[in-house]
């Protein structure tokens, strides 16, 4: 790891002027990306800002008709607490379904949506890679890509995004409040991040000098009957091979709404509308759900060593669709 | 992870350094100076391991992990991938497990540190799932034991092991290479089973 300095600023607005003031600067939350790409060399910055100090970042609240957590509440404290996974199991999944518990007691949820790709072309400096160093090529289009993105992706990266919390967000419309010093703004996290395009080294819309303040979740669109369903290598521990965030809204018999989100096949967090469309104001069956998975994955471009994942995103989608029926 | 019989660790003979033994002797709250490598850039940091408070200069590139063996001289956490993958460098920060590897000792200052060298109780005898461990033989090269029996520690607080696929999913950040999962298994439910 190569040398920086360190502030801990205890405000935020301490914090937002501390990130303008320089270049090279990162901030410094649970360090579960951060650190780990520091000591293999693809992250070199020359200042760290640490806001685990902050405590205004420590919001925690979920009565009322949104959510509201603070930048730093751990992905342990809302997969573990009793009322989220009672009455929104899609939130409680998507984080008790990610790392081990040892990185879900250090990762933050503000510093979660920002985690950078697993792409082990990207995270080994010796490769060319458009997104660490743009202009220098893919290794990963020609290279092993078993593991890369089926959409959003382009000629110049196909690297996944890896979070599975952002992809239940993505389907009940989270947004972030954020700092600058230019002010407060709040942003929904369908405008957070960007497909790589030409440019894969832009990942998401925040300023350099902007932060993640807290993540507010409406929970009329975190539905009772929802889940999130990951199919991985492994049972535990693993990246998504495929999942599936799912929410519904079932009056009788009928679809009134559906959200699917998909992750781990996409270059950013993925929201699947069609297939969400062909649900509304229909019986859920399993036809349905199978449908409905298809057309999740109309437009997924495969290699020859990826293409195995579209049948396992289709069955993602139709397990979570079942699955969160149940739960009506 | 061998018995609590003696008080004298193969590694502080190792060690056999005087900044060791006399770690033994402070009590909790005494303070313990190690001296400054002189680097400008380092920063005053107070860490509060096992009860005991370090005064410490450090760059603020070091992690907890570095820190406890390489400072502290408290070599029972292992340094197995130092990327956050294993789990042989967990330890508790302020009683919730994490991974010393991907924590700047700078951010655990403030917080009470436990490692497994702090886990026995005061006479010395072993933590009930050190014991567990050796009744279910849930070892067999010991590297990742400790942070095994830490992160069991905290399995079991956390409520997390009240099945057997409980434990799997929980206990799945420690990687065992030598494949002695059914022993840590048993062993956590057995601590777990007689109310921990």
């Amino acid at each position: 790891m190569e040398r920086f300095t360190y502030a801990a600023p205890r405000t935020v607005k301490d914090a937002v002027l501390e990130l303008a003031s320089s270049g090279n600067v990162k901030v410094l939350a649970g360090g579960t990306t951060l650190i780990d790409l520091m000591k293999n060399g693809v992250e070199k910055p020359k200042r760290l800002i640490d806001v685990t100090g902050i405590k205004e970042l420590n919001e925690f609240v979920i009565d009322g008709d949104e959510l509201r957590f603070g930048a730093l509440v751990k992905m342990s404290a809302v997969a573990d607490h009793p009322e989220i996974k009672k009455r929104h199991p899609i939130l409680s999944e998507a984080l008790w379904r990610g790392a081990s518990q040892q990185l879900r007691n250090m990762a933050t949820l503000g510093g979660n949506v920002l985690q950078r790709t697993r792409c082990a072309y990207f995270r080994d400096p010796q490769y060319p890679c458009n997104k660490r160093q743009p202009g220098t090529g893919c290794a990963a289009i020609d290279g092993i890509n078993r593991g890369h993105a089926l959409l959003g992706t382009s000629e110049d990266c196909i690297a996944v995004y890896p979070g599975d919390w952002a992809t239940a967000l993505a389907a009940v419309d989270a947004s972030f409040d954020t700092m600058s010093p230019r002010g407060a703004r709040t942003i929904s996290i369908h405008d957070l991040h960007v497909e790589p395009g030409r440019t894969p080294n832009v990942e998401h819309t925040l300023a350099a000098d902007e932060l993640i303040v807290r993540t507010r979740i409406p929970t009329r669109s975190a539905y009772r009957a929802s889940t999130y369903q990951k199919i991985r290598d492994r049972a535990s521990y693993a990246f998504a091979l495929a999942s599936a965030a799912v929410a519904l809204d079932i009056q009788g018999d009928v679809v009134r709404d559906a959200r699917i989100a998909i992750g781990g096949v996409a270059t950013r967090p993925w929201r699947a509308r069609d297939a969400e469309q062909s649900l509304i104001g229909r019986r859920l069956d399993e036809r349905a759900a199978r449908h409905a998975g298809e057309l999740a994955y109309v437009n997924a471009q495969t290699t020859p060593q990826n293409a195995f994942r579209v049948p396992l995103g289709i069955a993602a989608v139709e397990r979570a669709l079942i699955v969160a029926r149940e739960r009506a | 992870m061998s018995g609590g019989e003696t008080d004298i660790t193969r590694r502080e003979v190792i060690v056999a350094g005087a900044a060791v033994a006399s770690l033994a002797v402070l009590g909790p709250g005494q303070a313990l100076a190690v001296p400054s490598s002189g680097d400008q850039n380092e920063l005053p940091v107070a860490l509060h391991v096992n009860g005991v408070r370090h005064d410490l200069n450090l760059e603020p590139r070091v992690t907890l992990l570095d820190t406890l063996r390489e400072r502290l001289n408290l070599c029972g956490t292992k340094k197995g991938c130092d990327i956050g993958q294993c789990g042989a460098c967990t330890v508790h920060l302020d009683g919730s497990r994490v991974l010393s590897c991907l924590t700047l000792a700078a951010q655990a200052a403030g917080k009470e540190i436990t490692t497994i060298e702090g886990i026995s109780d005061p006479g010395g005898g072993l933590h009930p799932m050190q014991q567990a461990f050796l009744d279910h033989d849930a070892m067999q090269c010991g590297y990742c034991t400790p942070g095994q029996i830490m992160s069991g520690i905290a399995c079991v607080a956390e409520g997390h092991a009240t099945t057997d696929d409980d434990v799997r999913e929980y206990m799945s950040g420690n990687l065992c290479r030598c494949g002695a999962y059914r022993g840590i298994v048993a062993a956590i439910r057995d601590v777990a089973g007689s109310g921990g």
